[in-house]
């Protein structure tokens, strides 16, 4: 077990990566219960955007220069295509039933996969993505990835700016407002409209941070990267109990320092050999959930919602 | 609609999709129209080419199907065999092995193919390999290197039984290859300690598992094994075990779109230990997703370097020449031989027919096709009794200065 530190901080970074997408997924259930399934290809295409964003800066920029140039390349990149899937996918849906705009969703999300598949430059293989040069710095037991540092603090920073936004501005209440009644906030002044475009705006903003984090970390984007990690934070988003912000994060965190540790030590378990290792990683990702949900159905941090309709 | 009920749909869709992983993608480039056979007093004849030419795989996969289209077109120029024009019809398996079927079914209905040059991959070649003996289409892959494909099921207990007769390969088996590495770490490199992990699928698991075997023979510890999930981007679970497990190298059974961001990811947690795998592996793409981190990476090829061997400078040269955009990889001289292995055996179909054009044609190649016997790019050329390449060399590359270098080539001998 001496490897238990290294293991809960592998677990950590995944989980952080995990939070930072579920908020996206949590954020516009919440408001207006859609589960939107193209969310881990926005994530994906917020790493291209920073891709492209690094590529268009003079050779041999130092990554510390480039990298706020990237982050701004690939909120921009996931901002727009969240928005303008919003306005072109969703909205002339909404009031149709639930199933309808699920659908389109998983339509639109192998839609992104393909677009950049055929019209990327060289789209249809991994691409390497910068990464800090540099040893990992070791901590006693166990070492930190010199790229992770950027994932350690861009998550609780996103966390914090998400929440004094919901909490104090203007924007962010009518946000909690829409979320609890759309048509009493609508009688009461509020655009919904523009929240709900807010709301996709905000969490795909989240998810291009955390594409920028999964191209340091792993040194490559590709066109399939956002099916798995979006799955595995909508996971992390019905974990945490959908629609609460801060359970997205908790989600993530749990799912991903689970993940982790089953992947080290499921096989030492006598008996469990075959179910252990890193193949088997999806599955006890999987399970949490479905254990989860069983116990409790609401998610960890959730409040049983009284049916609306 | 409930909110529970909804969520129960959601996570059943998200089960399904899971199952599904990134399912099948459309379209296939097709080199040739079938429309009449006879065209201005030459009979033309197709050469299938199936690879994956999209997907991660396709670096590998396009130099296949251009090194194939390259056979045909000298073929034309040296009009090679009188009275036949050739060309090709070239399916993308995407390395999907279901693809792979469909386009089996698809080349056997292409009544000109008189023979096929693929698939990349030993998992789809499985899928195609009944559709082909079925349909008396001669399949000759420049790659597959599982033992089952040609030896049955049985192969790791010395009882071969060939499988199909309409399967051969012009790229030798695992059987070689696995144990050349396992003597190379262990004779040359002299690692004593190793942790295998492989990507559970029919190539990986299998190369790894006859390597594990030979090197424990030859007196090394496996110290450790797992497995991963081709496409998986997080293999710092993996990287922790291999770090704490005081291996001093690494035997990664599978190909490069894991094998290059395993070994970065290994590096950066803190196993500093090379990694070693097999043909799979050895591509330029492997050295670019290891981010710098894969210097003094070992893997095994098959054949030696075509850049080395005087029966290849003809074909490096016709390949310039002819302007393709991607690079012949690791496969293009293998390629090349199997294409022109399939225009040998019509040649000698046309030759046994008095100079004519078989009506038969495709059975004719099939049956012509164990007999041929011509030097190549890599060599000498001939299948033996299971269908399988006489030829038995092999080739260790290493990681050196951001490109694979040849570290040494033998050819195995048991």
């Amino acid at each position: 077990m001496h490897e238990l530190p290294q293991n809960l901080a592998n677990g950590l970074m995944l989980g952080l990566m995990y939070g930072l997408i579920a908020i996206g997924y949590t954020m516009v259930y919440g408001i207006v219960q859609l589960i939107n399934f193209a969310h881990g290809e926005i994530f994906m295409i917020g790493g291209f955007g920073a891709l492209t964003a690094y590529a268009a800066l003079p050779q041999g920029t130092s990554l510390w220069l480039a990298l706020p140039v990237m982050i701004l390349g690939g909120v921009l990149a996931s901002v727009l295509t969240a928005t303008a899937a919003e306005r072109f996918a969703y909205r002339p849906l909404r009031g149709a039933p639930r199933l309808a705009p699920l659908i389109t969703a998983i339509g639109l999300s192998i839609a992104l996969q393909q677009v950049v598949w055929a019209f990327y430059p060289d789209g249809k293989k991994a691409l390497s993505f910068p990464q800090f040069a540099g040893d990992p710095i070791g901590l006693g037991a166990f070492h930190l990835q010199r790229n992770d540092l950027f994932l350690l603090a861009a998550a609780p920073l996103c966390m914090l700016v998400l929440a004094t936004f919901v909490r104090l501005t203007r924007t962010g209440r009518a946000m909690q407002a829409t979320a609890q009644d759309p048509d009493t906030a609508k009688l009461m002044g509020v655009d919904t409209d523009r929240i709900i475009v807010i709301a996709f705006a905000l969490g795909a903003a989240f998810a291009a941070v955390a594409a920028v984090a999964h191209g340091l970390r792993y040194g490559q984007v590709d066109f399939t990267m956002g099916f798995l990690a979006g799955l595995k934070a909508f996971t992390a988003a019905v974990l945490g109990g959908i629609g609460n912000i801060y359970g997205a994060m908790l989600g993530g965190l749990v799912l991903g320092i689970a993940e982790s540790l089953a992947t080290a030590y499921i096989q030492d378990v006598p008996g469990m050999h075959q179910l252990g290792g890193g193949a088997w990683a999806n599955v006890w990702a999987f399970v949490l959930l479905i254990v989860v949900l069983l116990v409790r159905p609401q998610g960890l941090l959730g409040q049983r919602v009284a049916d609306r309709v | 609609m409930r909110k529970s009920s909804l969520l129960v749909v959601a996570v059943a869709v998200t089960g399904a999709l899971t199952l599904s992983a990134c399912g099948s993608r459309g379209g296939s480039g097709s080199g040739s129209d079938n429309a009449g056979s006879k065209t201005g007093g030459t009979t033309k004849v197709v050469v299938g080419v199936d690879s994956p030419t999209s997907g991660g795989l396709s670096a590998l996969g396009l130099g296949i199907r251009n090194s194939v289209e390259l056979a045909t077109k000298i073929a034309n120029e040296k009009n090679y065999v009188p009275g036949v024009t050739f060309s090709i019809e070239a399916k993308d398996d995407q390395a999907n092995p279901t693809t792979g079927k469909q386009n089996a079914t698809a080349l056997v209905d292409s009544k000109d193919v008189v023979g096929v040059v693929g698939p990349l991959n030993s998992s789809v070649s499985q899928t195609m390999q009944k559709v082909f003996d079925d349909g008396k289409l001669a399949q000759v892959s420049p790659s597959n290197t599982n033992p089952e494909l040609s030896l049955g099921a049985k192969w790791g207990d010395n009882q071969f039984v060939r499988q199909y007769k309409s399967y051969f390969r012009t790229a030798t088996t695992d059987v070689v290859q696995g144990k050349f590495a396992a003597q190379y770490l262990y004779n040359d490199a002299k690692k004593t300690k190793v942790y295998v992990i492989d990507d559970k699928k029919t190539y990986g698991a299998g190369l790894a598992a006859i390597f594990a075997d030979e090197f424990k023979k030859l007196g090394g510890t496996v110290v450790g094994s797992d497995h991963i999930n081709p496409g998986d981007k997080d293999f710092s679970a993996v990287a922790t075990k291999v770090a704490s497990s005081g291996a001093d190298s690494v035997y990664y059974g599978g190909e490069y779109p894991d094998a290059g961001p395993l070994s970065d990811q290994l590096k950066k947690g803190g196993a500093k230990v090379p990694l070693f795998g097999g043909d799979g592996i050895y591509d330029p793409e492997f050295v670019k997703l290891a981010n710098g981190n894969g210097e003094g990476d070992l893997a095994t090829s098959v054949g030696v370097p075509v850049e080395e061997l005087d029966t290849a400078k003809e074909f490096v040269a016709n390949y310039a020449k002819a302007g393709y955009k991607d690079a012949y990889a690791a496969y293009g001289g293998y390629s090349y031989d199997a294409a022109w292995s399939i225009i040998e055996a019509v040649k000698a179909a046309v030759d046994h027919n008095g100079g004519k054009v078989p009506a038969d044609l495709r059975t004719k190649v099939l049956d012509e096709l164990g007999k041929v016997k011509f030097t190549g790019v890599t060599g000498p050329v001939s299948f033996d009794q299971y269908g399988d390449t006489t030829n038995k060399q092999l080739t260790v590359y290493s990681v050196q200065g951001g490109a694979w270098k040849k570290v040494k080539s033998g050819t195995y001998s048991g």
